[in-house]
């Protein structure tokens, strides 16, 4: 299959980027690693009139550590995050979940920003921003912005990005090692390389026998990554114990909206929810 | 049209590509490079995979332009001088690694890739590494088998030299 006819754009810097972007129109589209637009294209699923290539923007590449955060480039792609030192020992669920994105192939080509800015529901990286109260630094024609996790993912396929801009970078808070911080990504698919029916990324913060805090976040339990709050409050002050986890757990599908189709019930998305939660938040506080 | 540069299996190639134009066709059609298949052309199959500038990728989920500027390592490239097989397609021919053989150009692509990462894998580790390939007719035991034993074979001959040709030679086509 072969995709509709396109311009092709290979801007080398973010502000070329954005001005080509511009001069592209509605039906300008970006193109990252392309391990999902490609897909599209080829299905013709999209068709856009202008793709504009980010994949000579040396900027775009690449993890900074300025102290308190990481600064991962939108363009830097999920083989060299789960490969960077930076990132395993400062944001160690960054790198395990990245480790279980699609197969080699994908992750050699496929990007962090790219995925993200994708922002496909069955998508892993999406939750593991979420848990990580990470923020997302975007490029458009009017400057530049910041906007949080909590509010980037908005709907099916759907950021808060503008058509007319590009997401430069994903800022993520260090985890030290002297904070009692412990991290996991927990989903369950099905064959090798399919989608996750189902992710949990976890994070708990251990003060010697209680779980002080934490942050839970689903993959794939509707149109986009959601927080469980619930689970995060039944948590917070909690003996980190399996009955106190086996307890929050019960809050896992509050508030979603799991999707009924061929690859799962909405009521066994429902039940995994829960199952998958135990096992990441029991692992990432040490249970 | 958009012009590209591509090293292929130690060759320079200089092209007018239609920037729709994938990979997988760039190398198969206008090259001559139809040791690469197509298989699924839906990203799932790994039977189009080669190395980009060292990494395994699909070349039906990869754009020509894309590839601008790199080297690519084909099925057809992997041999020796004399067309001494490499280690890894001895191994799938001695170890019966194949029945079909459609998914073997992408099988041992991804699988020297691996090997590149990891010299010495566990069984989980080869299958895990090759997930991205599907093969319909083996079940697989034979696949493992012969990375394995191109794994030990390519232990034992090291530190191997780089088979690449150093000397690119230009063509236009």
């Amino acid at each position: 299959m072969i995709p509709a006819a396109f311009d092709y754009a290979r801007p080398t810097s973010v502000d070329d980027a954005v001005g080509t972007l511009a001069d592209g129109g509605e039906d300008a589209k970006i193109l990252a690693g392309g391990q999902s637009l490609i897909p599209m294209l080829r299905l013709r699923l999209a068709a856009p009139t202008v793709v504009v290539d980010l994949g000579g923007v040396n900027d775009l590449r690449g993890v900074t550590d300025d102290g308190n955060h990481l600064v991962i480039g939108a363009m830097t792609t999920h083989d060299e995050i789960m490969n960077d030192p930076a990132v395993r020992s400062h944001a160690p669920l960054i790198a395990q979940a990245t480790r279980t994105v699609a197969d080699r192939q994908v992750r050699h080509m496929g990007t962090f920003g790219g995925s993200l800015a994708h922002a496909d529901p069955a998508g892993d990286l999406p939750s593991v921003t979420m848990a990580l109260d990470a923020s997302f630094e975007i490029a458009g024609p009017s400057g530049r912005r910041s906007v949080p996790a909590s509010e980037f993912f908005v709907d099916y396929l759907t950021t808060a990005m503008d058509p007319g801009e590009i997401l430069v970078a994903v800022r993520v808070p260090k985890m030290s090692d002297s904070s009692g911080w412990g991290s996991h990504y927990e989903k369950l698919n099905r064959v090798a390389q399919a989608w996750a029916l189902v992710g949990v990324a976890a994070m708990v913060q251990r003060d010697n026998g209680t779980m002080s805090d934490a942050r839970v976040a689903l993959t794939n339990m509707g149109p986009r990554p959601v927080r469980a709050h619930g689970v995060e409050e039944a948590l917070r002050g909690a003996p980190a114990t399996a009955d106190a986890v086996g307890a929050a757990v019960a809050h896992a599908a509050e508030n979603t909206e799991p999707a009924d189709d061929v690859t799962a019930s909405a009521e066994y998305r429902t039940h995994l929810a829960s199952v998958l939660t135990g096992r990441a938040v029991r692992t990432a506080a040490s249970i | 049209m958009t012009r590209i540069s591509l090293t292929v299996d130690g060759v320079r190639y200089d092209d007018d590509v239609d920037p729709r134009t994938l990979l997988v066709h760039h190398l198969r059609d206008r090259l001559g490079k139809v040791g690469t298949v197509v298989g699924c052309d839906t990203s799932n199959c790994g039977a189009c995979t080669v190395l980009l500038a060292g990494k395994s990728v699909k070349s039906c989920t990869v754009l020509a332009t894309q590839a601008d500027g790199s080297d690519v390592t084909t099925i057809e490239g992997l041999s020796g001088p004399n067309d001494a097989l490499h280690p890894m397609q001895q191994a799938f021919h001695g170890c019966h690694g194949l029945q079909c053989g459609y998914c073997t150009p992408g099988m041992i692509m991804a699988a020297v890739d691996l090997l590149a990462d990891n010299p010495e894998p566990s069984d989980d580790e080869v299958r895990e590494g090759l997930e991205g390939n599907l093969c319909r007719c083996t079940g697989y035991q034979n696949i493992v088998r012969a990375v394995q034993q191109a794994a030990a074979d390519m232990r034992a001959a090291a530190p191997r030299t780089s088979q690449s040709a150093d000397a690119a030679q230009e063509v236009t086509t």
